[in-house]
């Protein structure tokens, strides 16, 4: 071997060694970071917003839930699901007055009461993160509130002002984040919602809306002055939220990123000139009081989330569901939390790539995808999941748990075919509802990561029932213990009934033709609708796929010109109102831009509705919610898809995680091992080198002869 | 040649004007700014109001093309068209739809793409024109039908399972290199090996099935045949003769490409996490940006013509004979 | 049986007629008819020939559509709602007998446990017995590869026996063309065939017809009782996609360029011809559309067409009409987005030509532009044209499957190669891993793609005057 080829060999092995220090080859992460106390997870789709009056959507969530705290979150590990106090000291109950303003007993009628009224305490000493907006200089005056165009020369991120601050939260800085969420150029998702029911809300809508031509400061100062009548600052710890009548849900939205607190000096930093076209935002830099802090923010790369050295402190539960002393999850019990220093966050847009460093130990929880759940999880013979050996050996292991959602396929009820209250149409859609086997849907699609539904209302939810008294008699039976579905011959006759004779519809004397609008997004449609055309073909039914983009689908469910389609609802909150509003008449996608997408209205629900939805949880409601059910479900203006099950995988070396479908600021009561991880990592991860010598070798083989043969045909053709 | 140079960049701007009319057009045929609003506004209860004020404050809530409502030239300034479009040709990219000031995200995205597409050029280069030459040089044997088997066989798998067969092999069996994610600074080299690799072995097969084309044609001309009569070598006549005369069209060919090397791959930047121009305009498509999908089309319009014209300049450079007039 | 006419088989049977008139046209005239010539005779033009035909009778096969009469008890009869084609009435069996989720080549069961209850009410999670592949045997395990070497040899007989009777009546028909003069026994032909020399390579044509014979119906004597190549995720044959996907890309492949030619054609040659303004107008049209990203222009078309068809909902009733026109947009759209190479081509070319002497006596003539054109221009560009025409083809069945990645590809209810292998992608994540749909697409268009590139190569040789060396 040459001596120039050594030396090229030689130069590989020193600068690959240079450059992994004494982490795995493949380490995706710099060698230094290989043994601190830090999480890594990935996320799919850059958070869009990080501005608590607009995000709304769950990966936006699980970076603002760490950052931001709410007045009241919901318990780690108590079921049902259940509200603890965050930022506030305790959880308000409201007091009721009449029209008079009269106080009222807890259990007045909801006729009587005319507006209800929470106070809310602050837990006093809690501070915010540091951040240059509350930098002041050392003549006490703010550093960074009053910059000029100039004074922003080489700053280009929030880390470049060299000055921060920070100063105790306080009441005003909810009044001033109820108030933004009323800014009309801050398009809140939630102002219509709550301008149905804070007082005043309305009124101050309007009146933000003439201070729309301002510039960025303007609205900052405008904002600042703004009264809301519904919303009072006591003192300095203490505010009260007045609302309009009765609304016992608006709790639950006290425990959303909405009503974080936001102080004043934030905005108006982020409002100064030069500022938005530097891309420093609110939107993009958040600022909270929360356990932890965003320190970097590169979304085409990674997010980094950093222990916030200002955090006021909590403790990890020490109560659980009876279960959990055994499971260990109790093992931290009144401990402070945070554990983890840092999280990091990659960007992961395939999920091949994902599932395989996730398997390296590169992250340290992940998902499932639908076709790498064969390789992680067997359902054993009773039907529950248990991981695989491979991932036993590693030590991973296996939570799950049924999501707060639904998947359903509407009809939409505005259709002359499908659709409306005739008696035909119903038998037609009961017929369809029992021969769209959402089983094997669950089966072949979701790996029986599912439960098919009985009714809008997920396990967890007030109003579910379990067992025989649960299932939908329209589409199901109960036999050996479980919900059996109706046989195909039940539908076929329904079919007949209805005027459809093995699927000929009279009028045309061709097969009925029922159009499916769908969104065609990944490889694997083209499966499903083929599922989807072999489920109607059962009762003859001919199903006219019309595959569009998402905004064409949007627009048809605007207008009501669909015919079938598969949609899902991901709940707020967990009361059974949130499902059963998909329902409402009034709620109508085609009438109001509701959320009610087949367009459901029956004035008889609609009525229950109404009784329903002011109720405290108990038998009475129990007994409204049943009847509900039974409409609904005589109907059928849905077929009642199914629940997913979040299925989760942990290593070893991550402790705490738990599942909690309501909860996202759980990262706080992560706990690491990262000597454990940093020891498997190079376990699992030593480079395997013959490959190279191999393919040397093989180069070597390959020239030489060719080499040879270039030779001698140069000399046979050279003549 | 300078003349001739500004009178190309002249005849430019109709043509970036047509281009951005093409885009503006598709675009809107197919997303209504009322489609746009919502995208930006999220799924859940979006009012009408909402919508109508988003339009307002982004712009979108004029008329598209033509203004019969203003007076004299505002019928045409006063639109979506020449609003968005005009501060484009002094290169203002103005803010995404989200509020991202979209000429730095370029001036940051473009690094990563150069990153990946300058050693996957040059190494490409370099392996395909040998494997080409030497294909060439046993032209019409065995070993010419076998490699051509091969070289279709090689552009007949799709891309995507480059990728995925090299994140399994060198990152997932044999622990070589990161499967995906990128780093700035030095640690960016072990990101880069495997996309490389797999940018350079993907080409190969559409790659130098082409050069073998170009020599073959060289190869069939008269003064190849003259050089032989002269009773030069094979290998004489291949590097001398044949290598030199299609240096024109690898050159032009490869300084075409050279100015949208900065565009980025689409596919394999987001299959390795790589922050490019490419996955930025996926993104931007799929997000229905249309400040940023208009800024980039731009972009690469520009970049398209300014290699027809290095193309033109580097013509002159290999071949005396031409002359821009 | 009602015939059915989708707009994508007007334009095969439209391509066809164009086809057989040009042949006609070119056995007419000497100058066309040589490079042809030098085709046949070469041994890789034959063999592509015989494979590219292959290909075609099975996409001809698929374009013949109609839809079935079906009898309803008490109403009329009438005709099903289903448009089939020759083809499906030909794989009826291997389109009917689905399985409920993945099974592989030649299995006896599925390839994902379920839960099987047993007779005694108990639930066991097993591998379940497919409905249809391999349904005969009683005992799998034992008999299954016995069962299936048979029926190859079974296949393999027949397919030998058609051959033969093939080749014998090649042989024949080529004895009596040339006997006309000077009979010609059998065996004579034998020893001309096989004689080294100029002729047809007959000996080659005929073994690959031999080879594509023997293997079509070994395959189809055992996919009438297996799934030869597997079931994909929702059970249905791998086999019968494939096949259906042949006709999605000769399609893309052909129409495509049949559909930029004119435009090509016309704005290359006026281009170079005229020069002047109409130079200036038709570089300045090419060069404004070659600076947008194909992928966006594609992209934008084909979610055009899904706005019109959702506003225009009423006139596609039936899932194959959708599916067609988009494929027909489809290849529209990418001749617009390919014809600009090929116009530059001739536009160069006509500058070249408009300066030889036979052209500029011709105007001096006083022949009008027209005339000019068709006679001399065009002519002496048709070598370029059949050029572009095959080597594009292979890049355009190919660009088809990188489209579907990024969801702009044919319509996702379509059998494509691209659909299959995009659907590929998450099945090769599965562990244990499914290859069998990934392997079939590839396999039937690599040998497609080989074929074309191959055939190509052969016509650039045999067309270009530059190359025509005597090597």
């Amino acid at each position: 071997m040459s001596r120039s080829f050594q030396t090229i060999l030689l130069t590989i092995a020193l600068f690959a060694l240079s450059g992994c220090g004494d982490s795995p080859w493949n380490d995706p992460y710099p060698s230094s970071d290989a043994q601190s106390n830090t999480y890594y997870s990935s996320f799919a789709e850059r958070p869009k917003h990080l501005d608590p009056v607009r995000s709304y959507s769950s990966d936006e969530t699980a970076f603002l839930a760490q950052i931001y705290e709410p007045p009241l979150q919901y318990h780690f590990l108590l079921r049902p699901y259940r509200l603890i106090p965050l930022s506030a000291a305790e959880v308000p109950v409201p007091s009721y007055f009449d029209a008079e303003g009269n106080p009222l007993p807890q259990d007045a009628p909801v006729a009587e009461i005319a507006r209800s009224d929470y106070l809310v305490r602050i837990k006093p000493g809690i501070r915010y993160q540091p951040h240059p907006a509350f930098a002041r200089g050392p003549e006490g005056g703010y550093l960074y509130q009053d910059l000029t165009r100039d004074d922003l020369d080489g700053i280009n991120r929030l880390a470049d002002f060299r000055e921060t601050g920070t100063r105790e939260l306080t009441a005003d800085d909810f009044l001033y984040q109820i108030k933004r969420l009323a800014a009309p150029w801050l398009h809140s998702p939630i102002a219509g919602l709550m301008g149905e029911y804070i007082r005043g809300f309305g009124a101050l809508a309007d009146e933000l809306g003439a201070a729309e031509g301002q510039g960025a400061l303007g609205r900052v100062e405008t904002l600042r002055r703004a009264r809301l009548s519904g919303v009072e600052v006591i003192d300095a710890h203490s505010l009260r939220i007045s609302l309009e009548g009765k609304y016992p849900q608006f709790i639950y939205w006290l425990a959303m990123p909405f009503f974080s607190p936001m102080p004043w000096e934030v905005d108006r930093f982020y409002a100064q000139p030069g500022m938005s076209e530097r891309n420093i935002q609110l939107d993009w830099y958040p600022v909270g009081t929360g356990p932890y802090m965003l320190s970097e923010n590169n979304p085409n790369l990674r997010m980094v989330l950093e222990r916030n050295p200002n955090f006021h402190g909590e403790r990890y539960p020490s109560v659980g569901m009876p279960g959990d002393a055994d499971t260990g999850i109790l093992a931290d019990a009144g401990k402070p939390i945070p554990f983890i220093d840092r999280a990091v966050y990659s960007l992961e847009k395939e999920s091949i790539p994902r599932w395989n460093k996730f398997l390296q130990g590169y992250y340290d929880s992940s998902g499932i995808s639908s076709d790498a759940f064969d390789q992680a999880v067997r359902v054993d013979a009773q039907g529950e999941p248990i991981l695989t050996d491979q991932m036993r050996a590693r030590g991973i292991s296996l939570l799950t748990s049924v999501e707060t959602s639904i998947y359903y396929m509407g009809f939409n009820m505005l259709d002359p075919v499908v659709g409306g209250d005739s008696e035909r149409a119903r038998l037609l859609r009961r017929a369809i509802s029992i021969a769209v086997d959402f089983e094997e849907f669950i089966s072949i699609f979701a790996n029986g990561r599912a439960l098919a539904a009985q009714g809008p209302l997920p396990p967890g939810i007030f109003g579910h029932r379990e067992g025989e008294a649960g299932i939908n008699p329209y589409v199901y039976r109960w036999g050996e213990g479980r919900p059996m579905r109706r046989g195909l011959d039940e539908a076929v006759r329904l079919m007949e009934r209805a005027g459809y004779p093995a699927g000929v519809d009279p009028e045309t004397g061709r097969a009925l033709a029922i159009n499916y609008e769908a969104v065609a997004t990944g490889p694997d449609d083209r499966a499903l609708m083929n599922w989807m055309r072999k489920q109607f073909a059962k009762l003859g039914i001919e199903l006219v796929i019309r595959s569009t983009d998402y905004n064409r689908f949007r627009e048809k469910m605007r207008n009501g010109t669909g015919q079938v389609y598969m949609w899902g609802w991901n709940a707020d909150y967990p009361d059974p109102e949130n499902f059963l509003f998909l329902f409402y008449g009034p709620n109508g996608k085609a009438r109001s831009q509701g959320e009610n997408t087949s367009n459901y209205a029956n004035p008889e629900f609609d009525r229950l509705f109404d009784a329903m939805k002011y109720m405290d949880d108990g038998p009475e409601r129990q007994a409204l919610l049943d009847r509900m059910l039974e409409i609904v479900r005589a109907d059928a203006p849905w077929v009642w898809g199914f629940f997913p099950k979040a299925f989760s995988l942990h290593h070893r070396w991550l402790m705490n995680a738990h599942p909690n479908q309501m909860a996202n600021n759980t990262l706080k009561y992560r706990r690491l091992d990262p000597e454990l991880r940093a020891r498997m990592r190079h376990a699992w991860n030593a480079p395997v080198t013959w490959p190279l010598w191999l393919l040397a070798a093989t180069v070597a083989l390959l020239v030489l002869p060719a080499w040879w043969m270039v030779r001698r045909r140069e000399r046979s053709t050279a003549l | 040649m300078i003349a001739y140079i500004l009178r190309r960049l002249l005849y430019a701007v109709p043509i970036l004007i047509g281009v951005n009319l093409i885009t503006f057009t598709l675009f809107f045929v197919v997303n209504s700014p009322d489609d746009m609003a919502r995208m930006q506004l999220g799924e859940k209860r979006v009012s009408e109001e909402a919508v109508q004020f988003w339009k307002q404050e982004h712009g979108y809530d004029k008329p598209l093309l033509y203004n019969s409502a203003a007076d004299g030239l505002g019928r045409v300034t006063d639109t979506i068209f020449f609003e968005k479009s005009a501060r484009l040709f002094v290169f203002q990219f103005g803010s995404s739809d989200e509020g991202r000031d979209i000429g730095y995200d370029i001036s940051q995205r473009m690094w990563p793409s150069l990153a990946i597409a300058v050693p996957v050029l040059l190494v490409g280069l370099a392996f395909n024109v040998s494997y080409a030459l030497f294909i060439v040089f046993f032209r019409a044997t065995y070993v010419d039908l076998a490699s051509v088997v091969l070289l279709v066989a090689m552009l007949s798998i799709s891309s995507l399972f480059y990728i995925i067969g090299g994140q399994f092999i060198l990152g997932k069996l044999f622990h070589l290199v990161p499967i995906s994610g990128y780093d700035t600074g030095p640690n960016a080299w072990k990101f880069l090996i495997l996309a490389v690799i797999v940018g350079v072995v993907g080409g190969i097969g559409s790659g130098t099935r082409w050069y073998r084309t170009l020599f073959l044609e060289e190869v069939a001309k008269d003064y190849v045949r003259t050089a032989r009569a002269k009773g030069l070598g094979e290998r004489r006549v291949l590097f001398g003769h044949v290598l030199r005369n299609a240096l024109i069209p690898i050159l032009t060919g490869v300084v075409v490409v050279l100015p949208l090397l900065f565009m980025g791959s689409l596919i394999s930047e987001s299959f390795f996490g790589i922050p490019g121009l490419g996955s930025y305009t996926i993104d931007a498509i799929s997000n229905q940006d249309f400040a940023i999908v208009r800024s980039m089309v731009f972009l690469g319009a520009v970049l398209y013509i300014l290699g027809l014209i290095l193309t033109d300049i580097s013509y002159t450079l290999v071949d005396p004979r031409v002359r821009l007039q | 049986m009602m015939p059915v006419l989708l707009w994508t088989d007007a334009l095969v049977y439209l391509l066809l007629v164009v086809a057989i008139l040009f042949g006609i046209h070119a056995a007419r005239h000497e100058h066309l008819r040589t490079p042809w010539r030098r085709v046949i005779r070469s041994r890789i033009g034959v063999a592509t020939l015989v494979v590219l035909a292959g290909y075609a009778s099975v996409g001809l096969l698929d374009t013949v559509h109609f839809r079935l009469q079906v009898e309803h008890p008490g109403a009329d009869s009438s005709y099903g709602p289903e448009v089939l084609s020759l083809l499906d009435l030909a794989l009826s069996g291997l389109r009917e007998r689905q399985e409920v989720t993945y099974s592989a080549p030649f299995a006896t069961h599925l390839y994902v446990k379920e839960a099987i209850e047993q007779p005694d009410g108990g639930v066991v999670r097993a591998y379940p017995r497919l409905q249809h592949g391999g349904a005969h045997l009683a005992d799998p395990e034992a008999d299954r590869a016995g069962d299936i070497l048979a029926r190859a040899l079974l296949g393999s007989i027949k397919g030998l026996l058609v051959w033969a009777g093939v080749s014998a009546l090649a042989l024949w028909l080529s004895g009596r063309r040339r006997g006309e003069s000077r009979r010609e026994t059998r065996r004579e032909t034998w020893n001309r065939w096989r004689a080294p020399g100029l002729g047809i390579p007959w000996i080659t044509g005929l073994s690959v017809l031999g080879g594509l014979l023997v293997v079509s119906f070994a395959a189809a004597e055992l996919a009438a009782a297996y799934h030869i190549l597997g079931t994909d995720k929702v059970g249905e044959d791998v086999f019968y996609q494939t096949l259906k996907s042949v006709r999605t890309g000769l399609l893309i492949g052909t129409l495509t360029t049949l559909v930029m030619l004119p435009a090509a054609i016309l704005l290359g040659i006026s281009a170079g011809y005229f020069r002047g303004w109409v130079d200036d107008l038709i570089q300045y049209l090419y060069t404004t559309l070659n600076s947008i990203p194909g992928v966006l222009l594609i992209a934008a078309a084909i979610l055009m067409l899904q706005v019109y068809m959702s506003n225009h909902a009423e006139s596609f009733s039936s899932l194959v009409e959708r599916a067609d026109l988009r494929l027909l947009f489809l290849c529209l759209i990418l001749g617009v987005t390919s014809w600009t190479g090929l116009c530059r081509l001739l536009r160069g070319e006509s500058l070249k030509l408009r300066e030889a002497d036979y052209v500029q006596a011709a105007q001096a003539l006083g022949v009008g532009h027209f005339t000019l054109i068709v006679r001399h221009i065009l002519p002496n560009l048709m070598h370029i044209v059949i050029i572009t025409l095959v080597l594009d083809f292979s890049g355009l069945v190919l660009a088809e499957a990188v489209l579907s990645y990024v969801n702009i590809g044919v319509d996702p209810t379509m059998n494509s190669w691209g659909n299959m292998i995009n659907g590929a992608r998450l099945e090769l994540a599965r562990d244990p891993i499914v290859w069998w749909s990934l392997a079939a697409a590839f396999l039937f268009m690599f040998v497609l793609v080989l074929a074309a590139n191959l055939f190509a190569d052969v016509v650039r040789d045999a067309f270009d005057p530059r190359i025509r060396t005597g090597r």
